[in-house]
Order: C-alpha cells, then structure tokens, then sequence
C-alpha cells in the first residue's frame, strides 16, 4: 500500500505539509504502508489531495484533506477501522481529470518527483536512448517537423524550425536554453511541470541538445519558484549520477551538461534576447533580431531557447511517435496546450486539452464556470479579454489572435459581472508600465501615459476624448516597441476597448462602474430587511468601520469605510450592499 | 550612512566573494548570493564586489536596480509578500494589502514609506504573482503561501508571525 500526498506548491499552501505530518505519524511502525509525495496534479481546487494506491495499483482519492481527516486515512492504509470514505473525491473530481488529454501533465501528481527511479518506471530517458541509439540529429529534427510541435512560451513558432536553424548554424560551441521564467501574472503551467516532473523537461533538453549539437544547457528559472528549482536541482543531480547527463551519455560520444540559472525578477527576460543579456550578468533589455540567437545568442554563440512546456512534449513524441502527437489538436495547431485556469470559476486548475477545443468547453465543461462568467482573459498582460459572445472560438493559435487576444503562455483568467473590465485594463497596463525594460521610448512613456489616463477613468474622472486618445496611443507604442512587451502590451487596453466599450463609457458619462468595483465609484451599504447581526463583516472589516450590536442590524460608516469590499465577500446573507 | 555588518556575515561574505572565479556574466548570481547573506545589498557589499571583479560600482547598482528581486534597504523580520497577480486581482488581493495595513496601525507599528515597520518586524512588498492562481487571494509570509484569504485571516496570520505562535 502506497499512501501520497500531491506536495506541488499549491499543494503546501492549501496545508499539505501538516497532512503529511499527521499521515507519517499515524502510518509509523507500519511497514506495508510507504508514505510518498506526488507534484500538483492539477485540481487545485480540491487540495489537499491524498492518495491511497493498493499493491495492484487501484488508486483511491481524497480530497480537502486536513490533519484530522488525515489520520483516518492512515487508519485505512493500515487496515484499522476508519471513517475515511467520508472524505473520498466527488465525482466530479475524477471528471475534471477524465475530460482531458494528459501529454505535457502524463505524469504530474502520479509520480514522486524527487525520485529518478519512478520517472525511469513510467518509461523515463528510454526517448533518450532511442535517439541516441537509433536516430540522427536530422531524424530528430524531422520527428519534431512531423510531430508540429510549436513553442509553447507563447509565440507558436515551429519548434522543428528553430531546431534546424541552431543544428544548421557554424560553431563547436552551442547552448541550449530552457526558458523557465514564467513571469505572467496568472500562469503557473510552467511551476508545476517542473515540481511535477522535472526528469521529462531535462529529458527532453538532452534530446534537444543531441538534435542541434549543444554541449551545455541552462535552465532559467525565476526564483520566485523555490520548490521547483529545489527539485529540478535535485532532478539534474540524479540524472548525473543516472547516466542521463555529462559525458557519454548511454555510451555514445555525445556529452551534455546543464545547469540552472535564477531569474532575478523581470518579466522582460521571457524575451529571448533579453533573456540572454540577463545570463551574461547585464540588466534583461532585448536588443533588436536579427541575428536571432540560433546564430548568435549567448555569448555570441548560436543558442536554442525553448519553453518549459515545450521541452515537456519531447520525451511524449519520440516515444509515441510524431504522428501520434500530430492527432492530437488542429491542422493549424498539433497536439495538446496546458491552461492555467483561475479567477472567478469552480474548478481552478491545470487543464490540459487538445488544441481546437472551444474556450466555451474549457470554461463550462470543465471549468463549471457560472452563469455570470462574461470574459476570459487570455496571455496576459500581451493577451486581451474575449468576451462571453466569442466563447465558440478554437483555442488555437490563429484563431484566438483573430479575436485580439493570444494563446500566450497558458494563463486563463475567468471573469464574471463583479469584474470590472476597464480596471482589468488598467491592471495589466500597470504591470507592464513596471515591467518596461526602458529601452524604447513609446513602450517606457507611452505605456506610462495611457496608464495615467485609465487612472482618471477608473476614478471617475474619465472624458469621451480619452478613449480615442488611448487607441491613439496604443497603435503608436506598438508600433514604436522594439520587442513583444511593448508591442503587445496595449492588447488588453484595445480588446477591452472593443468588446467593453459600455462598461468605459458607464465610467466617463454616468460615473458608475457596472461591475461595483472601482472604489471612487461605489459605496457599501447594509439592508436592514437581509442582515441577521452575525458580526462577521464587523469582525473582519479592517478599518472598522462597520458597527452594531450581535443579532442587530449593522452599519456601514461610510467616511470610514475604504471600499475594499470585504464585507460584501464574507456576508452569507447577502445583506451588503454595493451601490 | 554608518553600515553595520555582523562579523560574522561579514566572514560568510568575504568567503562567497573569495571563491568566485573570474566567470563570465557571474554579477547576477554574487549579488543574489550577497543578497542571501544580508537579506538585502549593503553599501559596502557592493563596493568590495566592485573591487574584486573590477565592474564598476555604476554598473552594479544599475544591474541591481533593474530587477524586482535586489533590495537596497534592509527589509523587515518578517516578510511578506502580497501577490498582485491577475487571479489574485480579481479575486480581491487589494483586502489583504488594506488588513495588514490595518494590523499595522493597530498592533503600534505604523508602515513607513520603504515599505518596512517602525519596529522592523515586518515588510510588506507587492509581486507580480507566487503562482498559486487557483488559490487566490494569495500572500506569502516567509517564505510560506497562504491562500484564499480574506481580512480576518490575514490578520490572524500576521498576528501569529508577530507573537511567534504560529506553525512554521
């Protein structure tokens, strides 16, 4: 009997860690029940999750576990009287999974991550040796051409292509770079490939590294992700010793060695040349391409970058076939895409499904999202909101550009009627004015301006001139950006624009905001006829600002209050009121 | 401005900086390392780093200043970090930066413009995202995430960094 804990980051912050205490503490002295850990598998929402897997391998699955609940759960491991079922995975846990195609996530949450001998159970590093064994670098390089596989960062280009490029280009000395850096704010596909499965990206570099002859990798990772750079270092330690890393890897002449590199916080360096000028110890600017990296990049060496995602499909392809992989999706789009799906729906968490499926599915089968979902905000702060109207859009590359938004990196924001749409706007532009390298005037000042005017707007003191000054604007910083975070960055400005107008003009004319969002708009009140004196608005309010005797009704004092919405989340009564 | 330097940091420092090899594009990695030693980047951190790899101290700062993760001011004991990513937006992440401002003012140790408390118990920093988006709103206290917060937990939570009693 294997009893595992999911320990993704997510994981921990649900309480993982206490569960697993309480598991170790009621499984000691019990030798026929193994505690491991697993990665996230991706229902975030139903963490803690617990797993019991009997010796002919049926798994049984708890959900929201806590140390309580967890002791139960020890007491069935070890065949003591329990109440555990009480605690088992509804239904609709286990569908959440079924209902999708699992290539990139095939062995998150289903196999310890710290260990190299449950990645080489499940058929790990034998891509690696067919390639090395039984292929060519052009084999590869075709296999990759056959498969469709694009980059996965966000751009959608074929990654066969600049494989051949970086294969092609003159120089002993190659470096091939794994683009970890996941920086938009709402995307965590990235994090959880490398805590879940650390040897399939590092399998998939070797691959990478043999196809276009690189002795060295890196592996760029921002450091806001202690676990997974904790277990990639663990990951890359015991490849090493495994055989799967240095030189002569299975016997053969070729030789690789990787390292990891953090991040020290830009969104920039997901620019590739920026990204570059980072690892050579500089501040991450880009600079202008050609010569692209695959000719010169690091060092002025010809270096290959692809994503973390991207690196993920490797090992799947040349195991299963290129054709197998090609099935998957679009003509336009091969394969599978990993989403982030977060914000205001049930079931948040990684999905991964097959390009060509439509964002109404994502969201409605998948995601239970309400009937008041209105938009879903795609690639961040490069992407836009698709409104509710566009929901029968494939997810695949072309099409979501056609809406004006993009596939981006996988984050997908859901949003419903208590979002409001023109603060969205002025959320991203706010990021990316901070994250603006400088380097190009339009991107650094213009971004600066067109932030400053959606301040005025979503404080009421918005006119009708300011919207076509914002388009204005927006077409000149794209136009006069010299990488994607400026040219895309007014993409959520403009796509708001265009599916939201409404909402703007609600700010500018009437001074309201629809959404009962935006502080300078909007006053909190409490109904006398819903509120039942509970005190929970009173108790959590953090100015104080609401007053009232136990089983009466309560005030909001409206000179104190700061808007922050508070007692609207927590009443259970729907007693507040946002006017 | 007088800097003092624990002794025996400074021997870790000294330590750290002794044994980088003249490596190409290392000045990323020194300054993090320095940054784990210290908790931030001291003056005359950066200047003995100028001197031994022989960048110029312009170039330093101008490096340091570029990216989110240098801090030039000695934060707090405790930090915490209150994640700004989109999920966490929508979801109401500007409740937890008003309750811990809130538990400032009335635990006495009122937020200064650094970002740090009077008392240099806590410091409270804003980040683009922790991804942990599906447990939004999301703050991370040394080192640790909490997730789906809302005002009274968030209080609570610095409440039991403060007085020590909470569950590392």
């Amino acid at each position: 009997m294997r009893v595992v804990v999911g320990m993704g980051s997510c994981g921990i912050a649900a309480g993982a860690g206490p569960v697993y205490d309480s598991l170790k503490a009621g499984l000691e002295g019990h030798a026929s029940a193994q505690l491991s850990i697993a990665g996230c598998i991706g229902s975030c929402y139903f963490e803690p999750i617990v797993d019991l897997i009997d010796d002919s391998g049926n798994k049984t699955t708890f959900a929201k576990v806590n140390e309580r609940t967890a002791k139960e759960i020890a007491k069935m491991a070890i065949g003591e009287e329990n109440r555990a079922s009480f605690f088992l995975m509804p239904q609709e846990g286990h569908d959440f999974l079924a209902k999708q195609t699992r290539i990139v996530l095939r062995n998150a949450g289903s196999i310890n991550p710290e260990e190299i001998d449950e990645y080489i159970a499940v058929s790990g590093y034998s891509a690696l040796k067919k390639c090395l064994s039984g292929y060519s670098s052009e084999d590869v390089i075709s296999q990759m051409e056959i498969s469709g596989l694009a980059g996965r960062g966000g751009a959608g280009f074929p990654t066969w292509f600049k494989w051949k490029a970086a294969r092609d280009a003159p120089g002993r000395q190659k470096y091939l770079i794994c683009n970890a850096d996941e920086g938009d704010p709402g995307a965590f596909m990235d994090r959880a490939i490398l805590e879940g499965d650390p040897h399939a990206v590092i399998e998939g570099m070797v691959i990478a590294a043999y196809a276009i002859g690189a002795s060295i990798g890196i592996v760029y990772c921002r450091a806001e992700y202690p676990l997974a750079i904790k277990r990639l270092k663990k990951a890359i330690s015991d490849a090493y010793a495994g055989g799967f890393l240095g030189s002569s890897i299975y016997g053969t002449e070729f030789s690789f060695d990787l390292e990891i590199k953090e991040g020290a916080g830009a969104f920039v360096c997901g620019e590739e040349t920026a990204l570059i000028a980072s690892l050579e110890g500089e501040r991450g600017m880009p600079r202008q391409r050609p010569p692209y990296p695959a000719a010169s990049g690091l060092w002025q060496l010809p270096t290959n970058i692809n994503n973390v995602e991207t690196f993920a499909n490797v090992p799947w392809i040349i195991n299963n076939g290129a054709r197998a992989f090609a099935k998957h999706g679009l003509q336009t789009s091969r394969g599978t895409k990993v989403f982030a799906l977060t914000g205001k729906i049930k079931n948040s968490g990684l999905v991964e499904v097959p390009m060509g499926m439509t964002i109404h599915d994502l969201v409605f089968n998948i995601g239970d999202g309400g009937a008041g979902v209105k938009a879903v905000q795609m690639g961040g702060p490069s992407g836009g909101c698709i409104p509710r109207e566009l929901f029968d859009t494939p997810i695949d590359y072309k099409s979501l550009q056609q809406t004006g938004a993009i596939m981006g990196s996988g984050g997908m924001v859901v949003m419903d009627e208590s979002t409001c749409m023109v603060d969205i706007a002025r959320f991203f532009l706010e990021f990316t004015c901070n994250e603006s390298c400088g380097k190009c005037v339009h991107c650094r000042i213009g971004t600066k301006r067109m932030l400053e005017i959606l301040e005025r707007i979503v404080a009421g003191e918005g006119q009708m001139e300011d919207l076509g000054l914002l388009e204005s604007l927006a077409t000149q910083v794209k136009e006069g950006s010299l990488c994607e975070l400026g040219k895309s960055a007014p993409n959520p400005v403009l796509t708001t624009i265009r599916y939201f107008r409404d909402e703007y003009e609600a700010h500018i004319e009437d001074k309201k905001c629809p959404a009962k969002h935006c502080r300078a708009l909007v006053s909190y009140s409490i109904d006398p006829g819903a509120c039942t004196g509970c005190s929970v608005c009173k108790t959590g309010c953090p100015v104080n600002a609401i007053s009232g005797e136990p089983q009466e009704t309560h005030k909001i004092d409206s000179s104190a209050c700061t808007r922050c919405s508070n007692c609207l989340r927590v009443c259970n009564f729907g007693a507040v009121l946002a006017n | 401005m007088v800097i003092n330097i624990d002794e025996n940091l400074d021997s870790r420092f000294g330590h750290m900086l002794g044994g980088q090899g003249p490596a190409k594009g290392s000045l990323i990695g020194i300054l993090q390392k320095t940054q784990e030693i210290y908790g931030y980047l001291p003056k005359s951190a950066i200047w003995a780093i100028a001197e031994k790899t022989g960048i110029k101290t312009a170039k330093i700062i101008g490096v340091a200043t570029f990216y989110s993760q240098f801090k030039l001011e000695e934060p707090g004991k405790h930090q915490i970090l209150h994640c700004k990513g989109t999920a966490c937006h929508v979801n109401g992440a500007s409740i937890i930066e008003d309750a811990a401002n809130a538990f400032f003012e009335s635990s006495n140790r009122p937020l200064s413009e650094n970002g740090v408390t009077a008392d240099g118990m806590f410091s409270l920093e804003s980040v683009a995202c922790l991804g942990c988006c599906s447990l939004s709103p999301v703050m991370m206290v040394d080192g640790v995430a909490y997730g789906s917060l809302n005002a009274e937990k968030t209080k609570k939570i610095l409440g039991g960094v403060a007085s020590g009693s909470l569950r590392e």
